[in-house]
């Protein structure tokens, strides 16, 4: 049992840090996602919004559900919350604990990215170039609405021979970038201070509560792990039966077919009890077959 | 046995994470395969599409056969479900529990090459190419081509080298709508994907949680049972192979006796384990013998039983229980003899 002991007491004081590293590896997943993402903005009018935004909401999406996925405390908490009351009352508390730390773990890498997005800039450059007002920029100011559209939807392609050298669409793009950064900052101090807040002010208010709470999220955990564990110990000794019951089924098969002196075989006990009275090639085949076309019931009793 | 138990808790705990990793290193797999592989696009009318289409399909096809015959337990599978019945009953469950465990595996990585191929955008815009609406992107002014004319010219968006239809619409302006549409398919395509997975996660506990626990115990116990009887077997053909080869010795050295009319030499009480183990053969000559007999007659797989239980013995050898083979050996040779 001490074996075990050391097992579950690891278990207990890494399955935070193992959730957290998995939140961490998240996080940085998502800064390399978007680093190896090749945005490619398709500066036409009605689409670069929608690009743009795409970008911008989808992966957040994604990275969300694979937080969830990726945490097994999630499945713990369904299936607490799912399963039948029988004889052990549900504490709604405890599901809402679990809950809750399950959500803000998986919220990290979603804000990851929208945060490196903003600041980055390219996406809110090319969602609202169209929508800029050309009155405040000397080369859009004077040409006509229709093309006015076109101009503005290339601002975020560099390259595009209409606005290449134009200094209006460089204007366009620093001033779009300084509102993308300066929102990705602001977000950014929002959640810090909002995160500072939760942990200095959450001592102040139910503590006791939440010492149970915690407490008995964490048992609901362990008690599955080492049912899990005493599932597998269970059915390695039960193979270890049935295979035994086989063997020895086998053995008096034998002895009953060749008709041998009740006497012999007694003087061996040692090699007798690994070679279990199958002594040649033909035995050992019929061993095998018999394992193949015949697999003893599931019954050890 | 401890050391066996030991062995396969190690194998039960890791077997899940064992998989997992197989998994993941197909999934870096197919990325590093994507990003080596040389993309080549024909920049020819009907080549584009088949070309396009085809990397983009038919490298999944494969990474998802590769999962399975990688994965370990589809042997087990298979053997489960051919067995005849015999005396066990066959339970559906288990039988699809495993298949679903391994196609989910095997499933990762091919999506993560369909994902990667989308979001490249080069499959998409060689494959689709053709289809780029000019009337939209291009220039109005330009005179209008034939159909056969205007599919050779879009053919070569790709191939910016040999592009000639700057005039009728602008490599650039085609490539990037190309790319964008590719994106926001890439994109879909993976959150429908998750969506799928988190579904599927999610939703069994909520309705199936009991019969799931019953699959899961048994279709590790098929596998735990399975890994055992071998062991089982192994252990078995051990003992055997021990059991024949000291009777081989036995057989050697009864004979060289017959041949030589040596009377058998009554071991020393305080001879020791060496002697025991030299099991009657003591020179180069005899050795070359028996070596010689092992190649070109080995015995057969038939060990003979014990002529008689071991009371009446060796008087001074007092041997203990643990080593029954020696009281065996030396009792055959005093028996045959004399």
């Amino acid at each position: 049992m001490d074996r075990f002991r050391m097992i579950f007491q690891y278990f207990q004081s890494n399955s935070e840090s193992v959730m957290n590293g998995i939140c961490g590896l998240l996080a940085l997943a998502s800064v390399k996602m978007y680093t190896s993402f090749d945005f490619s903005c398709p500066c036409l009018p009605q689409y670069n919004m929608a690009y743009g935004l795409g970008i911008m909401f989808v992966p957040p999406v994604i990275l969300f559900l694979c937080g969830l996925i990726l945490n097994r405390q999630s499945l713990v908490m369904l299936e607490e919350w799912r399963r039948p009351q029988g004889r052990r009352k549900k504490d709604l508390a405890v599901i809402r604990y679990m809950c809750s730390s399950i959500m803000q773990r998986a919220m990290v890498a979603p804000v990851v990215w929208i945060v490196v997005t903003l600041l980055d800039g390219k996406c809110l450059i090319c969602a609202f170039s169209g929508s800029m007002d050309p009155e405040k920029f000397v080369g859009f100011a004077n040409v006509s609405t229709a093309q006015v559209q076109q101009l503005l939807a290339k601002v975020p392609c560099k390259d595009d021979e209409l606005v290449r050298n134009s200094t209006s669409r460089k204007a366009v793009s620093r001033y779009l970038r300084c509102w993308s950064q300066a929102l990705g900052w602001s977000i950014l101090l929002i959640l810090i201070i909002a995160a500072f807040l939760a942990r200095w002010l959450r001592p102040c208010f139910n503590q006791a509560t939440l010492l149970q709470v915690r407490h008995w999220s964490n048992y609901i955990d362990i008690e599955q792990k080492i049912f899990e564990e005493t599932c597998c110990e269970h059915s390695r000794l039960f193979a270890h039966k049935c295979i035994l019951h086989f063997f020895e089924s086998m053995r008096q098969e034998i002895k009953l077919h060749s008709f041998t002196l009740p006497g012999e075989g007694k003087g061996a006990e040692g090699e007798e009890d690994f070679l279990w009275g199958i002594t040649d090639q033909d035995q050992v085949n019929k061993l095998l077959k018999t394992w193949y076309y015949e697999k003893p019931p599931l019954d050890v009793s | 046995m401890d050391k066996f138990r030991m062995i396969f808790q190690f194998f039960q705990s890791n077997q899940e994470s064992f998989m997992n990793g197989i998994c993941g290193i197909m999934a870096l797999a197919s990325t590093q395969m994507y990003s080596a592989f040389d993309f080549n696009c024909p920049c020819l009318p009907h080549y584009n599409l088949a070309y396009g289409l085809g990397i983009l399909l038919v490298p999944p096809f494969i990474l998802f056969l590769l999962g399975f015959v990688l994965n370990n337990n589809i042997s087990m599978l298979a053997e489960e479900w051919r067995r005849p019945q015999g005396q066990r009953g066959k339970d559906p469950a288990v039988l699809r529990y495993m298949f679903c465990s391994m196609a989910q595996r095997a499933m990762i990585a091919p999506v993560v090459w369909v994902s990667v191929t989308l979001l490249d955008g080069k499959c998409i815009t060689c494959a689709f190419c053709t289809s780029v609406p000019v009337e939209t992107l291009g220039n109005a002014s330009h005179p209008r081509l034939t159909q056969g004319e205007m599919q050779r010219v879009l053919a070569r968006i790709p191939c910016k080298e040999i592009y000639n239809g700057q005039q009728l619409i602008a490599n650039e302006v085609a490539v990037r709508y190309l790319r964008c549409i590719s994106q926001a398919l890439g994109w879909c395509f993976v959150l429908l994907m998750t969506t799928l997975a988190f579904l599927v996660r999610s939703l069994r506990p909520c309705f199936s949680q009991a019969a799931f626990l019953k699959s899961r115990y048994w279709s590790h116990y098929i596998d735990i049972e399975r890994k055992l009887f071998d062991e089982t077997c192994a252990e078995h053909a051990r003992s055997f192979a021990k059991v024949c080869i000291q009777q081989f010795f036995e057989g050697m050295s009864m004979d060289l006796v017959a041949a030589r009319c040596h009377l058998p030499r009554k071991a020393p009480a305080d001879a020791g384990e060496a002697a025991e183990k030299l099991l009657g053969i003591t020179d180069r000559g005899t050795m070359n013998m028996a070596l010689k007999s092992w190649h070109r007659c080995k015995p057969a797989l038939q060990l003979h039983p014990p002529a008689l239980p071991t009371g009446n013995g060796w008087v001074g050898e007092g041997q203990p229980p643990m080593h029954p083979s020696t009281p065996r050996r030396e009792t055959a040779a005093y028996y045959s003899w004399v």
